[in-house]
C-alpha cells in the first residue's frame, strides 16, 4: 500500500493504519463469519459434497439442475410467498389501528397495553415455537379445550399435524410473536405528526374524520412504505419458529427455503452439502431481490416525503 | 375515528376536561374511549396468556395440567418441575452456557461496532465507500443462506464444536445496524471535540476511548441491547454448533432436545420454559424504554 500510493498527495500515513486498525475487528470477524460465506456459496453451489470431512468433486451445474428440477424446493418458495402474503396485511393494518389507538393520551392504561402487546417480541422464538406445540396440542391444548368447552368443536383440532391447518396456525402466532415490533414502528411515525396541525385544523373546524383524511393518512403514507417493507423482509426470517413448531411438516406442508437447506445441509443422514448450498445461493439471490425492491421503495418513499 | 381527534386537545380543555370527568356528558363523551379499552384489554390478555398458562403449568401436577388445563390457578404449587429441569433436564447448565456466549458475544459486538462506527463517522479514507456499500449490502443476510460456509471454516478451525467457536460465529455475524448506529452518532459529533482534545496531547486511542467513546453512551446502550436480544434468542447457529456437544446447548436448543426426548413432561417442559424465558423477560420490564427506542430508530432513520 505504501509503495504504490508513495507517490501520491495522500501517503498511507500514521492515521491510516489507526482507521485500519479500528477496523480490524470487524473486517476479520465479519469478514471471515460473514462476506466469505456469502462468496463460498457460490463455489460450493459447483461441488458434490457429501459432509464437512468429506472431498469436494466439482459437478459444474448438475446440484442447480437438480434443485430446479425438485418440486420440493419450488414447494418452499409457495410457502414462503404464501406466508408473506398472509402476515404482511393482517400485521401491517391491525398494528396500524392499535397504535392509532395507543397514541392518544387519552386512552387509559396506555402504556400497560404497549407492554402486553410487545411482550412476546423479546422472548426467544424457538422456546416460544415449542410452548406453542403445547397450547395447540389437539388433546390438552388450552385452545382446544377452550373450544370444547365453548362446544364449538366435539373433539380437538390437530392444528400443527393436518397439513391444513399447520401453517394457518404458525401464520397466527407469528403475527402474534411480532406485532409488537410494527406498532412501534407505526408508534414512533405517528409520533412524528406535530400536534399543532391537529390543533389547526380543529380550529377550522375539521371533523375527526377529516383529521384522519386529511392529515394522519397523507401524512403517514411514507412510512407505511418503509414498515410495509420492513415486515416483508422480517417474514424471511421464520426458521426458528417453523423449525419448533412444525419442523417443515405435515409432508412439507410448512417447510420453508431455510428448512429445506437445514434438512439437506445437517438433517440427512448423508447430507448433500453442494446440493444445499446451491438452494441457498438461489435463497439469497432471493432475498437480494426483495432487498432491491426495498432500496428502491425507500427512495420512493424519501421523494414523497420530501415533496409533503 | 372520533380516536384521533381527543388526541388534539389543548392543555387548557384537558384541565377543564377533567374538572367535568364526572358530569353526564363528560362520562359519554368517555364513553367511546372505555369501551376501546376493554377492546384492547382483551387482546393484550391473548397477548400475555400463552405466558401466564406456561407459569402455570410449570407449577401444576403433570396430571392437574391434563385434567384441568384451563384453570390457571394450580390447586398445589409444585416446585419439583424446576428442579427436574434444572438438573435432570440440565437446564442449569444450558443457562450458564446461555449467559457465557451472550456475554462474550455482547462484548465483542459492542466493542468491533463502535471502533468501526468511529473510524466510518469521523473519518475519510481511501476505501471506505467499499466498506460501506458491503455492509448495506449485507444488511438483511438470513442465517440459512450463510450456515454452510460457516460450519465448514469453524470445523477447519477447530472451532466447531466449542463455546469458543459459537461465541466468535455470532459475533462475526452481521451486527450491521450497529455499526451504523455509532457511525451516524459520531459523525454528528461537533469537530472541536477531538481538536481540544489533540490540543491537550490526547493521541488517537485515548481521543476514542476518553472523549468519544463516553459520548456515545446512548449508543452503546442501544447496541448492547439489541445485540443482547439477537444473541440470547439465537437458534439456528448453536443448534449446528453442538449436534455432537449436547452439553454445550444454549437453552433455546436445549428446549428443542428436550421435547425431542421427553414429549410427555409438560410441567418440566414448561418450568424450563420459564427458566429460558424469565432472564430476558426481566431485563425488559426493567429496559422496557431502551428496547422500545432501539427498535423505533429503525423507522426513524
Amino acid at each position: 500500500m505504501v509503495a504504490t500510493s508513495a507517490g501520491r498527495k495522500r501517503r498511507f500515513g500514521r492515521l491510516d493504519i489507526w482507521i485500519w486498525g479500528f477496523l480490524t475487528p470487524t473486517v476479520v470477524l465479519y469478514g471471515l463469519y460473514t462476506v466469505y460465506p456469502i462468496i463460498a456459496s457460490y463455489w460450493y453451489s459447483f461441488v458434490e459434497w457429501n459432509g464437512f470431512e468429506a472431498d469436494k468433486e466439482f459437478v459444474g451445474l448438475r446440484n442447480y439442475q437438480e434443485v430446479l428440477a425438485d418440486p420440493l424446493f419450488w414447494n418452499t418458495f409457495k410457502i414462503t410467498v404464501l406466508f408473506m402474503v398472509a402476515t404482511v396485511p393482517i400485521k401491517v393494518i391491525s398494528t396500524l389501528f392499535v397504535a392509532i389507538l395507543l397514541n392518544s393520551p387519552k386512552m387509559p392504561f396506555r402504556g400497560l397495553f404497549r407492554t402486553a402487546f410487545f411482550l412476546p417480541v423479546v422472548t426467544t422464538t424457538a422456546i416460544v415455537g415449542v410452548v406453542m406445540q403445547f397450547v395447540f396440542d389437539p388433546a390438552s391444548g388450552p385452545v382446544n379445550l377452550l373450544l370444547m368447552k365453548l362446544g364449538l368443536v366435539d373433539e380437538g383440532i390437530n392444528f400443527l399435524g393436518s397439513s391444513s391447518t399447520a401453517l394457518w396456525t404458525v401464520v397466527g402466532v407469528y403475527v402474534w410473536k411480532w406485532f409488537g415490533i410494527t406498532l412501534i414502528y407505526w408508534l414512533a411515525a405517528l409520533q412524528t405528526i406535530p400536534d399543532e396541525l391537529y390543533e389547526a385544523a380543529r380550529i377550522d373546524g375539521a371533523s375527526p374524520w377529516g383529521l384522519m383524511r386529511w392529515i394522519t393518512m397523507p401524512l403517514l403514507k411514507p412510512f407505511t412504505i418503509i414498515i410495509t417493507l420492513l415486515t416483508l423482509e422480517s417474514t424471511l426470517k421464520i426458521f426458528d419458529l417453523m423449525l419448533t413448531m412444525t419442523n417443515g411438516g405435515p409432508y412439507y406442508s410448512t417447510e420453508v427455503v431455510e428448512i429445506y437447506i437445514y434438512r439437506w445441509a445437517f438433517a440427512a443422514t448423508v447430507p448433500q452439502l453442494g446440493f444445499a448450498s446451491a438452494a441457498a445461493v438461489i435463497f439469497g439471490l432471493f432475498v437480494c431481490f426483495v432487498g432491491l425492491f426495498q432500496l428502491l421503495g425507500i427512495r420512493a418513499a424519501r421523494k414523497a416525503w420530501s415533496v409533503t | 375515528m372520533t380516536v384521533v381527534s381527543e388526541t388534539s386537545l389543548s392543555a387548557g380543555s384537558r384541565r377543564s376536561a377533567r374538572r367535568n370527568r364526572w358530569r353526564p356528558a363528560a362520562i359519554l363523551r368517555r364513553l367511546p374511549w372505555w369501551i376501546a379499552a376493554a377492546v384492547l384489554a382483551g387482546g393484550a390478555f391473548l397477548w400475555v396468556y400463552p405466558f401466564l398458562w406456561m407459569v402455570s403449568a410449570s407449577l401444576k401436577d403433570p396430571l392437574e395440567i391434563f385434567a384441568s388445563g384451563l384453570q390457571l390457578i394450580p390447586d398445589s404449587l409444585i416446585w419439583e418441575n424446576y428442579q427436574r429441569a434444572w438438573t435432570d433436564a440440565r437446564f442449569g447448565q444450558y443457562l450458564a452456557n446461555t449467559v457465557i456466549v451472550t456475554v462474550a458475544t455482547v462484548v465483542l459486538v459492542v466493542v468491533r461496532c463502535a471502533m468501526a462506527g468511529y473510524v466510518l463517522g469521523r473519518y475519510g479514507f481511501r476505501g471506505k465507500k467499499i466498506v460501506m456499500g458491503v455492509l448495506v449490502a449485507t444488511l438483511f443476510v438470513p442465517t440459512g443462506y450463510t450456515i454452510i460456509p460457516v460450519v465448514d471454516i469453524s470445523n477447519k478451525l477447530g472451532l466447531l464444536n466449542s463455546l469458543t467457536g459459537m461465541i466468535i460465529a455470532l459475533a462475526g455475524g452481521p451486527h450491521v445496524a450497529g455499526i451504523l448506529l455509532y457511525a451516524g452518532y459520531f459523525r454528528g459529533l461537533p469537530k472541536e471535540l477531538e481538536e481540544a482534545a489533540v490540543m491537550d496531547g490526547a493521541g488517537f486511542l485515548s481521543v476514542f476511548f476518553r472523549v468519544m467513546l463516553p459520548l456515545a453512551n446512548p449508543v452503546t446502550a442501544t447496541v448492547t441491547l439489541l445485540t443482547f436480544m439477537a444473541t440470547w434468542n439465537a437458534f439456528f447457529l448453536p443448534l449446528v454448533f453442538t449436534f455432537s456437544r449436547p452439553d454445550l446447548r444454549t437453552l433455546s436448543v436445549g428446549m428443542l432436545a428436550f421435547v425431542g426426548e421427553d414429549s410427555i413432561d409438560w410441567s418440566g417442559m414448561a418450568a424450563a420454559a420459564v427458566i429460558s424465558l424469565l432472564p430476558i423477560v426481566a431485563l425488559f420490564i426493567f429496559l422496557q424504554r431502551y428496547f422500545v427506542e432501539g427498535i423505533a430508530g429503525a423507522v426513524k432513520s
